[in-house]
């Protein structure tokens, strides 16, 4: 699961390469026919650095998004439901590996993804520097974070790298089950007994400003989107995102007489949109940049069991083969 | 550091860590390009690729990452650096492939059906 909140970055002064304009003009047909880019294909510079950029993030996100669920597979209310968190967090370390395969196809390493994470230097979904404070926590995270997961990741699915769509293929299919759990832990809260309702309204009232800040900045402040849109790396705006999810999603949260914690937020019936309090953005930007309540937490545990995993992979490994990239 | 919610964490000390360590270049091992047949009677299909340090352990990576969710019967694993392939801008050499000029090779490129009416026609009774 993962939302797009600062995939993209702008390239440094002085250093945008200048690409040789005929290959770009093949390659930019190419995308706008609606063919796919291949690993071994020509490509912008600032095409692939995106791309890496993005998927890397992907993958962390996954990764790093099995713990707060993964916190609570000891707690979880009963067997089955314990099954099913056992399963959706292994899918979600599956849906890591395909992700990292696919950024590898680019030319980055898995270990430099790896290390580049656990050092702080490449970023993942922020919502999850935030703790699971209670079992409704983690039917708000999977239901609604997925679900905002799942709107994002379909759109991204038609983009024009290969690779990345293939695996967001696959990543789509596997979250229809993350969604249907989430959804159905959901509704056994909002129709339990009261208690279990304020706990319910309680974990949507915490998780109301992440789930804003899950698609990113609003556009207006939002750069660098015209020609990651024109190359299909991104595929439609943080805003555009954000109210596709609202249409999908709020109505079900309605539906159960549960409320959204912003006095302002509503459908407009005249122009269609959902209308709300920008969140705190200096907030969003002070956590992704390190200082939110887990942040620290969830990078300590990704590096212990790189550590605690070394004496593994050691004894696995065997020199007769050599490292090499994936193909596709 | 605040501590966690999960006990767990708190169990492991993390604090003790001093933020040195990397991962070496090569210690996820290589890449093995994994093929996954759905029922008897398909193909292998290519389905994605993984890390592994040996072709057995390969296997296993594949039964858990491919083999999990949807319906399987088999997988190939296929070390990645020993499939050959054509390079994807070369694509157009295989243009000819469908073009009008190999109609000869094509069942469209064969007609009967006037000549058979035609025939019919003029042998009529």
């Amino acid at each position: 699961m993962y939302g797009s909140s600062a995939a993209f970055d702008t390239p440094k002064k002085g250093e945008e390469i200048v690409e040789d304009p005929k290959k770009l003009a093949i390659f930019e047909a190419r995308i706008e026919r609606g063919e796919k880019i291949e690993p071994n294909d020509w490509m912008p510079h600032e095409y692939r650095r995106q791309l890496i950029r993005m998927i890397e993030q992907h993958a962390h996100s996954e990764i790093i998004g099995a713990l707060p669920e993964g916190t609570w597979i000891t707690r979880a209310p009963g067997f089955k439901r314990k099954l099913a968190l056992i399963a959706k967090v292994q899918d979600e370390i599956g849906h890591g590996h395909l992700l990292y395969a696919a950024a590898e196809t680019l030319g980055k390493s898995r270990e430099e993804m790896i290390n580049d994470l656990i050092n702080g230097k490449s970023k993942y979904s922020n919502v999850f520097n935030y703790p699971a404070k209670t079992w409704a926590d983690v039917t708000v995270i999977g239901f609604l974070i997925d679900a905002g997961a799942i709107v994002n990741q379909l759109i991204n699915a038609t983009g024009s790298y290969g690779p990345y769509c293939r695996a967001l293929e696959r990543i789509c299919y596997e979250e229809s089950f993350h969604l249907k759990q989430g959804h159905e832990g959901f509704v056994y809260l909002a129709t339990g007994t009261p208690l279990q309702r304020k706990m319910l309204q309680d974990a949507i009232n915490r998780w109301w400003e992440p789930i804003m800040h899950f698609f990113g900045p609003p556009d207006k402040i939002s750069q660098h989107t015209e020609k990651l849109m024109k190359w299909k790396v991104k595929m439609a705006t943080n805003d555009d995102m954000r109210q596709k999810f609202f249409d999908q999603y709020i109505p079900k949260v309605y539906e159960l007489g549960l409320t959204i914690p912003d006095p302002k937020f509503k459908k407009n019936d005249e122009t269609g949109k959902w209308e709300y309090t920008e969140p705190d953005w200096d907030r969003f930007f002070e956590v992704i940049n390190g200082n939110g309540p887990c942040n620290k937490e969830r990078l300590e545990v990704r590096r212990w069991a790189e550590e605690h995993g070394r004496w593994v992979r050691n004894a696995l490994y065997d020199p007769k083969y050599k490292s090499v990239m994936p193909l596709a | 550091m605040e501590n966690s919610l999960d006990p767990r964490i708190n169990r492991l000390s993390l604090i003790k860590n001093d933020g040195s360590f990397a991962l070496e270049k090569g210690e996820n091992w290589h890449t093995y390009e994994v093929f996954h047949l759905k029922k008897r009677g398909d193909h292998h299909k290519h389905v994605g690729s993984l890390h592994a340090p040996t072709p057995e352990i390969a296997l296993v990576f594949a039964k858990e990452q491919f083999g999990r969710r949807q319906k399987c019967v088999n997988l190939w694993v296929v070390p990645s650096r020993e499939v050959y392939t054509f390079n994807m801008e070369d694509e157009d050499m295989f243009a000819t492939a469908s073009s009008p000029e190999k109609k000869y090779r094509d069942a469209s490129g064969f007609k009967v059906r006037d000549k058979i009416a035609e025939y019919k026609k003029t042998h009529a009774g």
